[in-house]
């Protein structure tokens, strides 16, 4: 090994080891509690499939499984299709000198306290809320609307708010990195401004668009706050359950094995999405 | 007017981003219990009442303090990590990057499970303070390492190797050349890593001890219609907080870029 390769890694190795203790050997731990089974107040620790077993076959966590996955699915849809114009708008079209003022415009609502923006989302959406009153005093509806609070659409609405940064972001550093000649070159070769944006901008924009589908996707799958302010009982999540499961009911066997099928489940997804879009990543 | 629709677009945008933000201090000074409009009238008293409660100042306190220890060591390993990956090669260094990264895709419950597990199920320790430095440090370390590894990388490496040559010790070029060329980038770094810690709810909430941290106390109040004033003034004034805090990190941020002679690509993330 050469100097500078020992030196490397002596140097990174601080920050390994942490990650190793503090994650590996965490996430080490929950597996093996997943094959365990919760007997009162002891823990069992026969290695069985109890658990999945459970997991599997009891709708309540399929029900949870099955929601969560789509309410991520299209959380990450509405909020990447909503940023992109945005990213696109502040790396096309605003002039450079106002770019960072744009992002930094962007950023800003994203420093108050996740839990009371969560809880202002309720406060917007809600029967007496502000979105109700607001359209109410403007005529434009008789009575208020109540499909917007306690269902899946106030999770999606509000996660999508939650996530709006960190998918701008990915999509407008992706946008920036495209040499603006290729677009020119696609005009003057008789490119429409809507094929040239098909043809050429968006698959150059693609691993932007692809960090910031795995950005949204994965995370949503862990929120719980979201769900417990916004959701109602049928806007709960798989989220919920694991902190039920280790919080109330103190089986964290159980709830071990619901957050090892998540992550499996966000992992698998997410593998196939990258794999499918494999050819933008070279 | 360039832009057209996209720019109405835009800006119908950003009053969805800041619908939110603008209703905190709405709040905050409107003299009733109740969220909803007709606003009453100005009030103070919200903010006044925040001076005395005991439960807060307590759980601020211990969110400082969990807050500065986290930032501390996220910046320590985030300097080591980016340092390493910035200046060397090393066998397995995609691997090793990509595992220090994966707390930033990793769902926070996950963090929060697999710490809980082995503190209280594999060591039956008590939680605590330190429990949750332990998961706010593996969560910021990720963010610390980005933003240094754009202040290592403009570095230019000869100015380390003059130095030595110079008679420097390699310690002492690191200690007197390149620290002060990326102490932005540290400054910068550590007050992300700050407020992050002082807003994560998610990994707290599973982690904290009997003394609960700002987040963890702001959620055990929101069951209370009659708190949320009080709790829409405390979002207020750490909104406020944040945004100098970050105005200052924007601030180093960009200077240390300059001062590597790099060009702006805007924003932290």
């Amino acid at each position: 090994m050469t100097t500078d390769a020992r030196r490397g890694l002596a140097l990174i190795s601080p920050t390994v080891v942490y990650v190793l203790l503090l994650l590996a050997a965490p996430l080490a731990a929950v597996v093996t509690f997943s094959f365990w089974t919760q007997d009162f107040l002891t823990i069992d620790r026969t290695l069985t499939l109890n658990n999945y077993r459970e997991a599997f076959t009891d709708p309540i966590y399929r029900t949870l499984m099955l929601r969560s996955l789509t309410i991520s699915g299209v959380v990450t849809v509405v909020t990447v299709v909503l940023a992109f114009p945005i990213a696109y708008f502040v790396s096309f079209q605003v002039h450079p000198s106002r770019k960072a003022l744009w992002i930094f415009l962007i950023t800003i609502p994203f420093w108050t306290s996740y839990l009371l923006r969560v809880f202002l989302w309720k406060v917007i959406l809600g029967f007496n809320g502000v979105l109700n009153s607001g359209l109410l005093s403007l005529g434009l509806i008789d009575e208020p609307i109540t499909f917007i609070l306690y269902n899946a659409n106030a999770v999606v609405i509000t996660l999508a708010h939650a996530f709006a940064p960190f998918t701008i972001l990915p999509i407008y550093v992706a946008l920036e990195k495209i040499d603006r000649s290729l677009i020119e070159a696609s005009q003057d070769l008789g490119e429409s401004k809507v094929t040239t944006f098909f043809r050429v901008t968006l698959p150059l924009a693609m691993p932007g668009v692809i960090a910031a589908t795995l950005i949204v996707f994965i995370p949503t799958i862990g929120d719980y706050v979201t769900p417990r302010l916004v959701g109602g009982p049928n806007g709960l999540m798989i989220a919920n359950m694991i902190q039920t499961q280790f919080l109330k009911l103190n089986n964290a066997p159980m709830g071990a094995t619901l957050a090892v099928l998540a992550m499996c489940a966000v992992t698998a997804i997410s593998l196939v999405f990258v794999f499918f879009n494999r050819r933008y990543l070279r | 007017m360039k832009g057209g629709w996209l720019r109405i677009y835009a800006i119908a945008y950003l009053v969805f981003l800041y619908l939110p933000v603008v209703l905190l201090p709405l709040f905050a000074f409107n003299d009733g219990t109740v969220m909803a409009f007709p606003l009453k009238g100005f009030t103070t008293q919200w903010f006044v009442q925040l001076a005395g409660i005991e439960a807060l100042h307590g759980a601020l306190l211990n969110s400082l303090f969990i807050a500065l220890v986290t930032a501390s060591l996220s910046v320590i390993f985030g300097i080591c990590a980016a340092r390493a990956s910035t200046r060397y090669t090393f066998p397995l260094k995609a691997p090793i990057m990509g595992a220090i990264m994966v707390p930033l895709v990793l769902p926070e419950i996950i963090v929060a499970v697999s710490l809980l597990v082995v503190v209280v199920q594999v060591f039956d320790l008590p939680l605590s303070a330190w429990t949750v430095v332990a998961g706010h440090t593996l969560i910021c370390t990720p963010f610390a390492i980005a933003i240094l590894s754009s202040s290592f990388q403009g570095l230019d490496q000869s100015l380390e190797e003059a130095a030595i040559d110079l008679g420097e010790t390699r310690w002492g070029a690191f200690k007197n050349i390149i620290l002060p060329l990326v102490s932005p980038g540290i400054v910068a770094s550590f007050l992300i890593c700050f407020t992050i810690s002082l807003d994560e709810f998610i990994i707290a909430f599973f982690l904290t001890g009997a003394e609960p941290t700002l987040p963890v106390y702001i959620w055990s109040q929101l069951r209370f219609p009659t708190k949320i004033p009080a709790v829409m003034a405390l979002g207020t004034v750490m909104l406020v907080a944040s945004l100098i805090i970050l105005s200052v990190a924007e601030y180093y941020r960009r200077r240390g870029i300059a001062r590597v002679g790099g060009t702006d690509s805007g924003g932290f993330l």
